[in-house]
């Protein structure tokens, strides 16, 4: 029998599930290798569970998807996390420096009615996860390399060092060498084949930390004054998809005076 | 008899739509007593954490609102903020602006007309399944689809979340060159979105008229990148004025707000009131594939949504070639946008419809207050105004059946849930 693929949203924008539906070319393919049990954006029917690879977008931040991701966790053979918002908490995670009801109150006129938890959290902070699949959006190469390695039963082939290796591989004039554009290629993940140089602008980190970078904190704060940016354009930009996970790297003392807002 | 005096229809899920929503239709006595499309997607406050961004920052940020419609947002963002800086970009900036646009028309109307709409017509659960039966036509919408994405990828250096597009304009334009290989296949393209139109304009439509207000905006252009407000009833005004005219309430089913005209009446805004209020700026070629499939001077029929996409589809390829052969790289890739004290307001033709950006910022162009009405939102009450006529017109049909119609029903409006909160679940209850 086929492996079955399901794919599972949580707090999120849709995008990065929406990569696995712009496979335009291999999608066919792909539904003939796996069957798509799971994937309400996709299809009405539902297959039972469990399912021998889960993708999962999106960051918890309801009292009720706290529980379903642990159902998701118990139905799923493989768990893979799919983005910014399913690997960081995405730029929702803004709130865990902010005072969510008050976040709440901007928004709605009636915050009772909102169920909401203090903080947007990635799934790993509540279930066991076997992949972390980086970007904001996640790439669709890469997408379909850790899909087939998963079927295959083969590591993917995904690349943890920085946005600069592949500015090399793609042939891009550094914009910070030649340009003094601020640029955070050299501590951002590999995964996007550094798009945002390939058009002139600084990379902004939308892959989030690069684990090169683990257990080497002092790197990316070093790097920081490099980026000619004032304390409050370099907070900012490190604020944004993956907020939690750079100032874990990025920033030593815990989260306080300098929230975004 | 299927036909009960009371009961409860749920969908706790519903399938094929952008997000999380379900539908909750109570009858009682044998009348619709309640119709509900709940929105459960989590909200994630982007118009709160927007305080304190610089005037920079929303193009990227609030694209994050919807992966299916991320230049939507960036365009209505940069707008707003060009706006209260003073700063207008126009000639052929304002083109790319639009040509881009085009890309995302293309891909969102190809993925909701042949992966999401057309198998509720064709009786599929979803487009993997019409694929074992009709692989050309599914082959053929992918092939559409993709041509949008690739338009995205040049200009936008990606088609989810462009990284290229920044106020005042972009942060590089493409040279004429790069534009030629697109050319070649949006040409390809005009024949499969001809042969959509076609395909289309012989699903079954079932008989339903609704009689909203369309709201939509005009421009010297078939809208899409901008303009101001127009209505069938004879309103107009400027972005500038869409408080005024619009307000926004919240229920307790949903995390999305429900927006009305402040004088209390409903409105559509999408693809039927575009093209009903706009037909006349389409280029002859769309026109032509209009008539053809049937679709008059305005459509009312919501479940025919899919045959102005289509439509609309073919506009949006034709216009792109036009733009494409027109194209002369400009001087600049961006106008400068200086920051100052001021509030200004961006509407777009998204996809779904209007959308709406106002932002309020401080000397240093750091953002005090934020407000983003998404088109979805703005059509929600017209959206259980329908369906709670639909139901009453259909309360013979036993659960399933009237389940699935609703279902078909909701995804006439193409609601992108992900947009909508600060915004759905099908429940219908039948005690
Ligand atoms: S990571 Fe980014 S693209 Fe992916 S779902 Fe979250 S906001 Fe959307
Ligand atoms: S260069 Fe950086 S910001 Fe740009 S797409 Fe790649 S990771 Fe994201």
């Amino acid at each position: 029998m086929a492996p079955t693929l399901a794919v599972w949203k949580f707090a999120s924008c849709d995008g990065c599930q929406l990569t696995l539906l712009d496979c335009e070319d291999e999608l066919l393919a792909l539904a003939g290798r796996v069957e798509i049990a799971h994937f309400l954006e996709a299809s009405g029917a539902v297959g039972e569970g469990p399912y021998d690879v889960s993708l999962v977008e999106g960051s918890i931040t309801t009292p009720a998807d706290l529980d379903r991701i642990r159902h998701v966790r118990a139905v799923s053979r493989t768990l893979i996390t799919i983005g910014a918002c399913a690997t960081a908490g995405g730029v929702q995670a803004l709130r865990n420096f902010a005072d969510v009801r008050e976040f709440a109150s901007v928004v709605y006129a009636r915050p009772e009615y909102i169920a909401t938890l203090a903080e947007s959290t990635p799934i790993a902070a509540h279930v066991p996860v076997d992949f972390e699949l980086h970007g904001c959006p996640i790439d669709r190469r890469q997408l379909l390399e850790v899909l087939s390695a998963h079927l295959t039963g083969r590591r993917p082939d995904v690349p943890a060092h920085s946005v600069c290796f592949e500015c090399k591989s793609r042939g891009n004039v550094c914009v910070m060498v030649a340009h003094g554009t601020p640029c955070l290629g050299p501590v951002t993940h590999a995964g996007c084949g550094a798009i945002c140089p390939a058009y002139g602008r600084g990379c902004y980190g939308c892959f989030g930390p690069s684990p090169a970078w683990d257990g080497a904190r002092p790197n990316t704060r070093a790097l920081l004054p490099w980026l000619d940016m004032t304390e409050d354009e370099t907070r900012r930009v490190l604020s944004t998809f993956n907020v939690a996970a750079f100032r874990e790297a990025a920033v030593p003392e815990g989260p306080g005076d300098d929230a975004p807002a | 008899m299927t036909h009960r005096h009371d009961r409860t229809l749920k969908v706790g899920e519903l399938a094929r739509v952008e997000g999380e929503g379900a539908l909750y239709v109570r009858v009682r006595g044998g009348d619709v007593a309640e119709v509900r499309l709940d929105i459960y997607e989590p909200p994630r406050f982007f118009e709160a954490f927007l305080r304190g961004r610089a005037h920079t920052e929303p193009p990227d940020i609030t694209a994050r609102i919807c992966g299916i419609c991320p230049v939507a947002y960036q365009t209505s963002a940069c707008l707003a903020i060009e706006e209260a800086c003073g700063a207008t970009v126009d000639g052929p900036l304002r083109d790319l602006r639009r040509l881009l646009y085009c890309g995302e028309w293309i891909e969102s109307h190809a993925l909701h007309v042949y992966l999401l709409h057309a198998p509720d017509f064709l009786g599929y659960h979803g487009a993997v399944e019409l694929a074992r039966d009709h692989r050309d036509i599914v082959e053929r919408g992918l092939r559409l689809k993709k041509a949008g994405n690739t338009l995205m990828e040049v200009l936008g250096g990606r088609a989810i979340h462009p990284v290229n597009v920044r106020v005042g304009g972009f942060y590089r334009v493409p040279a004429r060159a790069e534009l030629a290989p697109l050319a070649e296949m949006l040409r390809r393209a005009l024949d499969d979105a001809l042969d959509t139109v076609r395909w289309a304009a012989g699903f079954e439509f079932p008989d339903f008229v609704h009689d909203h207000e369309y709201l939509a905006l005009s421009a010297d252009r078939y809208p899409i990148e901008g303009g101001d407000l127009r209505s069938g009833a004879g309103r107009a005004f400027p972005a500038a004025a869409f408080e005024d005219h619009i307000t926004e309430e919240q229920v307790p089913h949903s995390t999305a707000l429900h927006a009305r005209f402040t004088d209390g009446g409903t409105y559509l805004t999408g693809p039927l009131a575009r093209y009903s209020l706009n037909r006349h700026l389409l280029s002859p070629l769309a026109l032509e594939a209009a008539a053809g499939a049937g679709l008059g001077a305005e459509c009312r029929n919501p479940f025919r949504s899919v045959l102005v996409r289509a439509v609309e589809i073919v506009y949006a390829v034709d216009e792109a070639l036009r733009l494409i052969a027109g194209y002369e790289p400009p001087d600049r890739p961006a106008v400068p946008v200086e920051p100052r004290a001021g509030t200004g307001h961006g509407v777009s033709e998204a996809p779904r419809g209007v959308l709406y950006h106002r932002y309020d910022l401080d000397a240093d162009g750091l953002i005090t207050a934020a407000r983003i009405v998404p088109p979805t939102s703005q059509n929600q009450t017209a959206i259980e105004d329908d369906l709670r006529r639909f139901v009453a017109a259909r309360l013979h049909l036993d659960d399933a059946e009237l389940t699935r119609r609703c279902e078909q029903a909701i995804r006439n409006y193409d609601p992108c849930i992900s947009c909508s909160t600060h915004f759905l679940d099908l429940t219908v209850e039948r005690t």
